[in-house]
């Protein structure tokens, strides 16, 4: 085992070393490079939006609400307005139209988009909905004043179930509307009718993806300050697309954008759920307008369970038609998918991202998804990492284990049997995707082999007889990352950079991709550390201030690295063209004869520039009298800007800018094989094993890339095992803390055996897919497939998540 | 109604005027400025206010001021000393045992104390000793090959 019982200093060993990108000077690309944004978090002076002091600062507390559906009649805030360091209280009525709506980003046809205001007005839709904000001189003093506002409420019956709201008797939450449905959608190509009917047989399963909560360990917080004179208003948000809601915050606050800066400054991880644009955002820098001064709110974790937005909730039945010898014909999805009450930025795309997902890594003739979405009394439901592909792969692998045990077929071979092969890349899926590149036989090999597969099913044959409760799961994913084409994607699914060489030849990039937790600072400066010669150290990396960074798109579906850091790697190429034409001016020849090695440029010599047939029919020009034999990168730049001996017509500067346009999509896929045992007195599951073999294309940082997995399969086994958010039947939240919200702790994960495959892809140069989200999207359906083949000799074929103890227990003790 | 606190805090004596229900991850953050401390839950839960208090490592966010009068504060802008990172600072660094950073402070204050009791702990141990604290990026696993560097530069004396 890794460093266990080790006492020596040696260098940590390294499981899987990488190999560099080919074409480059792979100094840094494709190595285990420390990250340079760690010294300021290790020693904690990083700064996060609660960190940021502003004299003069007042402090928002919001008063939310307790029922999930009910009419407002009456606020009376007269006494809290009275209170000691009160400054100034707002209501939903106070603020009116002044203040646009929440913006929903997704353009379906049909849906209907209930009016989302940052403050309650005559009705409140869920638990934790705003209703008014305390404006006060110090936290705890806004705090106190907020229970002294009250509230006469007409209570409603609320709508919890989404199976229920889907039912043409229940309330209706949105009265405008005359139901709960927000919208129906039916995709995918083929015919299902015929696919089904033509199987030997056709498995129908009910499947649940529960509603989870992300908790990014820091809540949301917002700083708002208005500076009248200037009339500009800048706003530190803890948010994953500082550009984006920078225009949405234009248009709601009608402002102009240009007198409108955002600055996502460290921000303590998103997982989606800060891809949105709040009402909190909006309202705080009202209130600044209002009162003429910074003013901040920093969520509690009751609010952020409340409040920001959830992941998944979809309840869904499959049908899955398959040859008797295991080839899976077709697959129908029909699905409730539970919105909450509100559409936040991109609630209702999420499940049609599942539809898109439904084929797996396999080749299915026809396929159907079948969405209701339909309104709750809860929060909105979006982006939670992996955004409603955890919920296709989950309902894919699901149906290829039922398939396998319908059949008697191992699940290994059922897989094996439907995967595309290496040589069928692009692969068109039944849901009208085209997978760039692939060998999915190559990564369940890379994993069989690793698990030692046929041995483990011995085991567990062996350990069956003993008594013991062993199962062994396996996943084969598929993802679809680097987001996106820009005509897929509902604000533009570009990503841009500048870099920039100073005079004194340090390095500059500025990125506007948002990272917050992923390590783009060191990544991105091992792009341009390798590709300009120079060390990591001279080269910084900016993102996250509207200001200071040209327009970008953000951080979300594992798109920073593929888009952004093409993005990087193009401005590099752009800027050295100016590069070689200036170091060949100083140097007194043509740019052809340039030579860039370690740092320096120098005169190829005229035998080895003649060989390659780069030689001008005039022949290299001669060096000035003056000439170096060779420049710096330092020296180009200081040349650049001193602009007094430049190439003719050139302009002074050194720095470029590009937005790159990714053409696809791109398809990281991999194998997890997991191997549990069940306590039988306890119910208690213990993992065994936990083999994950991910392919995301090339590297830039294979540290990163297992960070990005283990963190991601630990979502994906809180998923699994522990986590749902849970709703009684008045729409109480009664996971309202991290009491109850079972966030999973040290000791509930195990230690994971992580592999990789390189499957390059042709979407972009550096030849990346993504892995942000891989962990959490691949894993889930494996830990669960163990689950179920432990409980196999009690007659188990499916049991919904989380899986607890108890469940476990009552199957296990039941005869 | 204030009452006065007293305490030194990395190293530095402090003394301050504060209502009784201030609780003590606030003094540090808003009075001292001290801000390296967070705050990630209501419930003392998820262990990102850690602090040490006369060497025990201490949940910020649980006590009031008042109740660390006369106490010695050690926060995680306190723990490297001149200028050289602690080993549990230096070994989060190398096994990338952190990733947005915010579980950090409390997560490496712990991991101090947990050393400090136990100084070669089993993967186990290190993940047994760190159950207090919550973290949503890593998985835990390098935070576990960080805290175990940490043991071992430690146990080598440098």
């Amino acid at each position: 085992m890794r460093l266990e019982g080790e006492a020596t200093l040696e260098p940590l060993p390294i499981p899987h070393r990488l190999n560099c990108l080919e074409g480059t000077m792979a100094k840094y690309i494709g190595q285990r490079v420390k990250r340079t944004e760690d010294p300021r978090l290790i020693k904690g002076l990083a700064h996060y939006v609660d960190d940021i002091r502003l004299p003069d600062t007042l402090h928002v507390v919001f008063l939310r609400s307790i029922y999930a559906h009910a009419r407002i009649t009456k606020i009376d805030s007269d006494e809290a307005t009275k209170a000691p360091g009160v400054v100034a209280v707002f209501t939903g009525r106070d603020i009116g139209d002044r203040i646009g709506p929440v913006p929903c980003a997704s353009a379906l046809e049909g849906l209907k988009v209930p009016d989302h205001r940052p403050l309650a007005r005559d009705k409140v839709y869920f638990v934790g909905h705003p209703i008014a904000a305390v404006v006060a001189t110090d936290p705890y003093l806004a705090r106190d004043a907020v229970d002294l506002i009250t509230v006469d409420y007409e209570e409603l019956p609320a709508v919890v179930d989404a199976e229920e709201a889907a039912k043409s008797g229940s309330p209706v939450i949105h009265e405008q509307f005359g139901d709960n449905i927000a919208y129906r959608l039916t995709a995918g190509e083929g015919d299902i009718d015929a696919a089904l009917a033509s199987a030997d047989r056709v498995i129908r399963q009910r499947i649940v993806n529960q509603r989870l909560a992300p908790v990014a360990m820091e809540p949301r917080g917002v700083l708002a300050r208005y500076l009248p004179g200037e009339g500009e208003l800048t706003i530190w948000s803890s948010t994953q697309i500082p550009h984006l809601l920078r225009t949405q915050l234009a248009l709601m606050l009608g402002i102009p954008e240009n007198k409108l800066r955002v600055i996502a400054p460290e921000v303590g991880g998103g997982f989606g759920s800060k891809l949105n644009v709040y009402g909190e955002e909006a309202l705080l820098g009202w209130i600044s307008m209002q009162l003429g001064k910074p003013v901040k709110w920093i969520e509690t974790r009751r609010e952020n369970l409340q409040a920001t937005i959830h992941g998944r909730g979809q309840v869904g039945e499959i049908e899955i038609g398959c040859k008797n010898d295991g080839t899976v014909t077709g697959l129908r999805y029909n699905v409730i998918a539970d919105l909450g009450a509100y559409l936040q930025l991109l609630t209702p795309a999420i499940p049609t991202l599942t539809g898109l997902m439904l084929s797996g890594s396999y080749k299915i003739p026809a396929i159907q998804i079948n969405v209701t979405a339909v309104f709750t009394n809860k929060m909105a439901t979006d982006a939670y990492r992996g955004a409603g592909r955890p919920e296709a792969t989950y309902v894919v692998e699901r149906a290829m284990d039922l398939v396998a045990a319908e059949l008697g077929l191992d699940p290994v071979e059922v897989r094996r049997k439907n995967f595309p092969k290496p040589e069928e890349f692009p692969f068109k899926t039944a849901t009208g995707l085209f997978y760039d590149s692939g060998n999915y036989e190559a990564a369940l090999n890379k994993a069989l082999e690793i698990s030692d597969y046929a041995k483990l099913r011995e085991e567990q044959r062996r350990a069956r007889d003993q008594g013991r409760l062993i199962g062994i799961g396996v996943s084969s994913y598929v993802e679809i990352c680097a987001l996106g084409p820009s005509q897929a994607m509902p604000a533009g699914g570009w990503e841009s950079a500048t870099v920039r060489i100073e005079p004194t030849g340090k390095v500059t990039i500025l990125t506007g991709a948002s990272p917050h937790g992923q390590g783009q600072e060191t990544s991105f400066a091992q792009i341009a550390a390798d590709e300009l010669g120079v060390d990591i150290n001279d080269v910084t990396v900016i993102h996250g201030d509207t200001s200071i960074v040209q327009y970008g798109i953000g951080t979300f579906g594992s798109r920073a690295t593929a888009v952004g850091g093409t993005a990087v790697l193009k401005a590099i190429e752009k800027l050295k063209e100016k590069i070689n034409r200036i170091a060949a001016h100083l140097l007194g020849t043509d740019a052809s004869l340039v030579a860039f090695s370690e740092g320096r440029f120098s005169i190829r010599e005229a035998k080895r520039a003649a060989a390659a047939g780069e030689v001008t029919a005039a022949g290299p020009p001669e060096p000035k009298p003056n000439g170096k034999k060779s420049v710096s990168l330092k020296d180009v730049a200081l040349a650049a800007h001193l602009a007094k001996d430049l190439p003719p017509d050139m302009e002074p500067g050194l720095s470029a800018t590009y937005f790159f346009e990714p053409k696809n999509f791109t398809f990281p896929f991999g194998t997890h094989i997991v191997v549990v045992e069940i306590d039988r007195e306890t119910g208690d599951v213990k993992f065994l094993r936990y083999v994950a073999v991910d392919d995301c294309g090339k590297v830039i940082n294979p540290m990163l890339v297992e960070g990005q997995i283990q963190g991601g399969i630990a979502q994906s086994i809180g998923q699994a095992l522990y986590e749902e958010v849970v709703y009684d039947e008045q729409g109480q939240l009664v996971t309202g803390s991290l009491m109850d919200y079972a966030v999973p702790r040290a000791h509930m994960i195990p230690r994971f055996e992580l592999d990789r495959t390189e499957t390059p892809t042709d979407v972009n140069p550096l030849g990346i897919k993504g892995v942000g989200e891989a962990g959490t999207i691949g894993a889930t359906p494996a830990i669960v497939g163990a689950i179920i083949d432990a409980l196999a000799p009690f007659g188990v074929h499916h049991l919904d998540m989380p899986i607890k103890p108890e469940t476990i227990w009552r199957i296990v003790n039941r005869s | 109604m204030k009452t006065t606190v007293r305490m030194k805090v990395n190293g530095v004596e402090h003394s301050h005027e504060v209502e009784p229900r201030l609780l003590l991850v606030h003094y540090l953050r808003d009075v001292l400025g001290l801000t390296g401390t967070h705050i990630g839950c209501d419930t003392s839960i998820c262990g990102a206010c850690t602090v040490l208090i006369d060497g025990q490592a201490v949940k910020s966010c649980t006590m009031f001021a008042v109740q660390a009068d006369g106490a010695e504060v050690t926060t995680i802008e306190g723990l490297a000393s001149n200028g050289k990172l602690h080993p549990v600072q230096e070994g989060f660094w190398e096994c990338h045992g952190l990733q947005c950073g915010y579980c950090t402070p409390g997560m490496i204050i712990a991991a101090v104390q947990l050393l400090e009791r136990n100084p070669n702990p089993t993967e186990d141990e290190v993940r047994h000793g760190l159950e207090g604290n919550l973290c949503r990026c890593t998985g835990y696993q390098h935070i576990v090959e960080a805290v175990q560097y940490a043991a071992r530069k430690l146990g080598s004396g440098s």
